[in-house]
């Protein structure tokens, strides 16, 4: 028996615009088709971590059990910004490594259509009287004012930064990144977009902040992931075909930002990520060369380039090359986000740090259909939440 | 005469306008809000510290798409002043990838951001190209 942990079931909803249902079915949605796809039920549970941060205080995990099964377990309500998801699967996962259940389940779920900017979305109307509040001392708004509170605005920079560090970034080489993703997301019919755009559409549609423009922003978008976890001894008491569609995490890291100057200026999303991967291949004994496929956090289309960086799929300072090289594209040596990554697929933001999990695990079990990569036995996903946190999981197919 | 306050406790107007850190008396470390502790070494002790007020812009962003009220579009960048990062918008500059580049030489300057109702005048700041 090993404290290994296996993903015994786990499902992704159709990300995009479901107006008809609320938080709780889209959730209950992706948790009965998980359980079913690992043979068990809630009553095998013996843990729920829940993500969702657009509904407000309430536990979801909570209003969730009321329509899924009320079987009294702990619940752990999470919330990590972008990295919710990861996060809540990551809970799973630990409850079960410190042996106090045998299965653990984990949701994130989102309602984020039409929601437009999810920070620096308003600002205040100016006081008639000017005041000093807050940690600045500010005495008016200071969103546009002081810079750009818009994450569009935070990652074009996070992008602009790398191209100034290394060069060899543009406009159009950020382009390019949206066009690979957008042209991937067509195999995907669970993509909140699944249309293929061309260099000149992707460049020529509305600017938001340069350099990304609309389609190089993830999709604000409604969804829901969910996964069943399980421990090793009790998947080898399961049946062959359970055993043989497990999935193995071979390392689940989650980390925040350590200090670094400027980190409080721009939000620093490359080093924690370095460290998480670092740590992750040290787990999972395996380097980024043995990777089959990635699927990484294209937020926006500046931040995919800056993460081939982070998670060592390049040298240091090799991004660029390693795009032009058509490495990360589905047919390169490198596949990253053939999901068609968050710019088409959606980003509901909770179900995210799930849903890209589950991605892995589709070609990892040889049912990824049309766009199966060939024979994939490791993957890599990754997430991050600004504040920040960064989860990365590395995950293998049953032997 | 009509009296002036700064956008931000940070920003100095007088003798000539400048920015002031919190630069943790431990490990040098600077910050512009009010601070509980060091995030670097969790010192709580702090000095002010003025910042210099010429850079280089280490990246920008231009925004065209913002909150109801913010004038777009408009530079958002990350100035590195000597060593001292600074987040701020370019100003007088126009706002188009032509005119705005990565490594731009750029000073301190200021703006006006409105009187509110007393007469007081709100002074903000930005930072514009060294012209040559």
């Amino acid at each position: 028996m090993s404290d290994d942990v296996w993903i015994l079931g786990i499902t992704m909803t159709k990300f995009g615009k479901r107006p008809d249902e609320d938080t709780i079915d889209l959730a209950a949605e992706a948790v009965h088709a998980a359980l079913a796809d690992g043979g068990v039920t809630m009553a095998d549970m013996g843990i729920l971590a829940a993500g969702n941060l657009m509904g407000g205080a309430g536990g979801i995990g909570q209003a969730l059990q009321k329509q899924v099964g009320q079987t009294g377990i702990p619940v752990y309500n999470v919330a990590n910004a972008c990295a919710t998801g990861a996060t809540a699967l990551r809970t799973a996962i630990m409850a079960i490594k410190a042996g106090e259940c045998d299965y653990g389940l984990a949701v994130g779920v989102e309602k984020l259509s039409g929601v437009g900017l999810l920070a620096g979305g308003s600002r205040a109307a100016d006081r008639d009287e000017w005041t000093p509040h807050g940690r600045y001392g500010a005495v008016a708004g200071v969103d546009g004012r002081i810079g750009t509170e818009t994450m569009p605005g935070v990652f074009a920079q996070v992008g602009m930064e790398y191209g100034h560090k290394y060069g060899g970034t543009s406009f159009e080489l950020f382009a390019r990144i949206s066009e690979k993703n957008h042209s991937h997301s067509t195999l995907n019919p669970l993509a909140a977009y699944s249309k293929k755009m061309s260099l000149d559409e992707i460049m020529n549609d509305i600017m938001i902040a340069y350099p990304n423009t609309r389609p190089m922003c993830s999709a604000n978008c409604d969804g829901a992931a969910a996964a069943v976890v399980v421990s090793d001894a009790k998947l080898k008491t399961l049946s062959l075909e359970q055993q043989r569609r497990a999935v193995k995490v071979s390392a689940s890291v989650l980390t925040t930002d350590p200090w670094q100057e400027a980190c409080q200026i721009l939000p620093d999303v490359n080093t924690l990520t370095r460290n998480a991967a670092k740590q992750a291949y040290e787990a999972a004994g395996i380097g980024p060369e043995d990777l089959d496929l990635v699927e990484l956090h294209d937020c926006f289309a500046t931040a995919e380039l800056v993460h081939y960086d982070n998670l060592m799929l390049c040298e240091e300072g090799g991004a660029v090359d390693l795009f032009e090289s058509g490495a990360t594209w589905r047919d390169g040596s490198m596949p990253v986000n053939v999901s068609g990554g968050l710019e088409s697929k959606g980003h509901p933001i909770s179900a995210t740090g799930i849903a890209n999990i589950w991605e892995v695990c589709h070609h990892l079990r040889g049912e990824a259909g049309p766009r199966q990569i060939e024979n994939a036995k490791v993957g890599l996903a990754h997430v991050i939440g600004l504040g920040s946190a960064c989860g990365v999981h590395i995950l293998e197919r049953a032997a | 005469m009509s009296s002036r306050v700064p956008l931000v406790d940070y920003l100095a107007l007088e003798p000539e306008p400048h920015l002031v850190a919190h630069e943790c008396v431990s490990c040098g470390a600077r910050y512009f809000d009010r601070r509980n502790g060091c995030a670097n070494c969790f010192g709580t002790e702090f000095h002010d510290v003025d910042v210099a007020t010429t850079g280089e812009v280490r990246a920008f962003t231009i925004v065209a798409y913002a909150a109801p009220g913010i004038e777009t579009p408009f530079v958002a960048a990350v100035v590195d002043c000597e060593g001292t990062s600074v987040r701020a918008n370019l100003i007088n500059v126009t706002p188009d990838p032509e005119h705005v580049s990565l490594g731009m030489k750029v000073r301190l300057a200021t703006n006006s951001v409105g009187t509110d109702a007393a007469g007081t005048e709100a002074i903000g700041f930005g930072f514009e190209p060294i012209s040559n």
